[in-house]
């Protein structure tokens, strides 16, 4: 396999927070991202899903440096992002860029399609003639499905999915190598979200981009993904390649998750076997002790509330959090009829 | 005779860029005990015609057409007459559960001033019923969660929480407007699976709104399909996934991404944008993204009969046969 183009190794990001009254401190910290190490290689798609508060969008920013780690490396191409000075990270910040999940709330009003497009240019190359610019600009935007005479109108004059185009020409203006999506296609209409998922795809492929693709909609992440990467309250609870994940997934969460996607298809939807998980997320400032999983799983046992379970990695390449996870390959049922069908 | 019968209802809004047309013209019956669903994307006019029926439109907003409820004519009636209907025989539930809840009120004294209010109970025996009505929609520890004020619930509590609000009277009707679109997916399955027993179990009638195609195969007894403020086609659940006859539904219904399939390559978007509510089209407000559209899309279609149970608005006998380019693989 080719190297990989980002490392990410032990990575833990926490927040303090205070929850005390007027003038009595009380300082707690939430791990939002808890010891996450993976790979993303060239030309790939790496899905991250979870539910929310599972650490998934803190784990983007955590990349890019926009919130920061108290521990672990970020390693692009074999240089670590975590000790650069903010000048030299703004310079990799050419290679990595962003999208974001509110296609319009991320563009400034005041500007026009053509000057928000063109602003990663003129702070990366400023060397670039007006014309060159422009060229550049109508270049992207018409490789993004927007009409080049556009280019003097507002973010307003434009629905959710073009800004959504706006959004990703922008990031690509520059040529990244890595772009993290975070949810871009969760603020959009069916059929428009089709549109931009189908761009995403095509442009990957005509760029050799690697892709981030984080959303909570496991069906949208099964459609572009290569490998997927499951988290749970800052965890990594199961890594491997798309296929493995939705036909064969080994942790209880994964299978929960899959699980619980209803299915347009009234036939199959109406003859599924669905096991609910029992109760709510436990609150990230307070996780449960061992495996973090562990007071919604239907299998979980003494063993699991005593230590946390290492992300184990199998010879498909497949990594798994779970004490469990052969007994359950082995069709393990679920022992504890409480969780059956609450 | 139908519990809930809706013809050519129509809301506009008054508003500085001109009369914005949310709902033309729809009509639909519902039958006691039946949930029927509303499908479409945002801006197609299914949350405005469920606050229509009950008299919650803002207040540039004007309804016209007729809405009836076990006979009795709902379009007009003054505020006091529909807060005896709102709450008590038709209940509603919203997207977003914690800000439908008031957070200066505890859960209990919410669920029991219902009851005082519809039903004239005494505040004890209120309080017992609210307290049974937590446990039927499967809230753990209902007595404490009772003395608890909204903020200290999670979104999957609080919706349970509308849900036994919105049944404490037994209402014949429960509009749920996109009840799950804002909680996680563990936790909607939850919901829908709580909300499929609890129809089963009583006889009422249930009206949900939802863009999630997946939610309406799992739940839903019929359909009708909306865009541009309009219906385009009405089917038995089974009828419209299977074949469907309207292309929009079909454009709906092939662009989404399905967990139980492997499809190879692109998905089959449709291209182009809603309409602007401001300046309908004549014809039919979809045939600009139709791939089936002739010459006669110029003229607005009617909402016509295809067999029993099954309307479509669309001059299309029948949406043609193709040969589909993409490899879908079931597994």
């Amino acid at each position: 396999m080719r190297p990989p183009v980002l490392e990410v190794r032990d990575l833990s990001v926490h927040f303090r927070i205070d929850t005390g009254r007027f003038f009595r401190h009380d300082y707690q910290t939430i791990k939002a991202v808890d010891q996450v190490s993976f790979n993303v290689h060239s030309a790939e798609t790496l899905g991250i899903v979870g539910e929310s508060g599972c650490g998934k969008s803190t784990l983007a920013r955590a990349i890019l440096g926009l919130v920061k780690p108290v521990a672990g490396s970020v390693d692009w191409l074999g240089e670590n992002l975590l000790g650069l000075t903010e000048e030299a990270m703004r310079a990799k910040r050419r290679e990595i860029q962003l999208i974001f999940q509110d296609p319009s709330g991320s563009l400034d009003p005041r500007m026009t399609v053509g000057d928000i497009v063109a602003e990663p240019l003129r702070t990366f190359y400023p060397s670039m003639t007006r014309l060159q610019v422009r060229e550049r600009v109508q270049g992207m935007m018409k490789l993004v499905g927007l009409l080049p005479e556009q280019i003097n109108r507002y973010p307003h004059e434009f629905s959710g999915g073009q800004c959504q185009r706006i959004g990703i020409a922008r990031a690509l203006v520059v040529n990244p190598r890595l772009v993290v999506c975070d949810e871009p296609v969760s603020a959009l209409d069916v059929s428009i979200q089709a549109q931009i998922v189908n761009l995403l795809k095509d442009l990957q492929k005509k760029l050799q981009l690697s892709l981030i693709f984080i959303a909570h909609d496991l069906s949208v992440v099964r459609h572009v993904s290569d490998r997927v990467l499951v988290m749970y309250l800052g965890q990594i609870m199961e890594v491997a390649d798309r296929d493995s994940i939705y036909l064969n997934p080994r942790h209880p969460y994964t299978r929960a998750l899959i699980e619980s996607v209803p299915i347009p298809d009234p036939v199959r939807e109406r003859e599924r076997s669905r096991r609910s998980l029992k109760a709510d997320m436990p609150s990230p400032m307070n996780p449960p002790s061992g495996c973090v999983f562990r007071t919604r799983c239907p299998y979980a046992i003494q063993a699991c509330s005593e230590t946390r379970p290492a992300l184990e990695t199998l010879d498909s390449g497949r990594q798994v959090a779970c004490i469990r996870h052969r007994e359950l390959a082995d069709g393990l049922e679920a022992p504890d009829p409480e969780f059956v069908d609450q | 005779m139908a519990l809930l019968e809706v013809r050519d209802l129509t809301v506009a809004f008054d508003t500085p860029d001109g009369v914005v047309h949310a709902v033309n013209g729809i009509s639909f019956d519902l039958d006691p005990g039946e949930t029927l669903g509303l499908v479409g994307e945002s801006g197609s006019g299914k949350t405005q015609t469920a606050l229509a029926l009950l008299g919650l439109l803002a207040e540039n907003g004007q309804a016209q057409g007729s809405v009836r409820f076990r006979g009795q004519e709902l379009l007009g009636l003054s505020t006091s007459e529909l807060s005896r209907i709102r709450g008590s025989k038709i209940s509603m539930i919203f997207q977003d559960p914690v800000s439908s809840l008031n957070p200066y009120m505890t859960i209990g004294d919410q669920l029991v001033e219902v009851l005082t209010h519809h039903r004239n109970l005494r505040r004890r025996e209120a309080r017992s019923r609210a307290e049974e009505m937590l446990d039927q929609v499967q809230l753990s520890d209902p007595a404490s969660r009772m003395r608890q004020y909204p903020h200290e619930l999670s979104g999957g509590m609080c919706q349970r929480v509308m849900i036994a609000m919105g049944l404490l009277c037994q209402p014949d009707l429960l509009i749920a407007d996109e009840p799950t679109t804002a909680l996680d997916v563990t936790v909607q399955s939850q919901i829908n699976t709580l909300m499929g027993e609890l129809s089963e179990q009583s006889s009422t009638a249930i009206l949900l709104i939802t863009h999630d195609l997946g939610v309406v195969a799992g739940l839903c007894d019929r359909v009708l399909v909306m865009y541009a403020g309009q219906e385009m086609e009405l089917a038995e659940v089974h009828d419209l996934f299977g074949d469907p006859r309207h292309p929009y539904t079909e454009g709906l219904l092939n662009s989404v991404p399905r967990l139980d399939q492997l499809r190879s390559g692109i998905l089959n978007a449709i291209p182009g944008n809603p309409p602007n509510l401001l300046q309908l089209p004549e014809g039919c407000p979809f045939s600009s993204r139709c791939r089936y559209s002739f010459e006669r899309c110029s003229e607005r279609p009617d909402f016509e009969r295809v067999s029993e149970g099954r309307y479509k608005r669309c001059h299309l006998d029948r949406i043609p046969a193709q040969v589909d380019q993409e490899t879908t693989e079931s597994v």
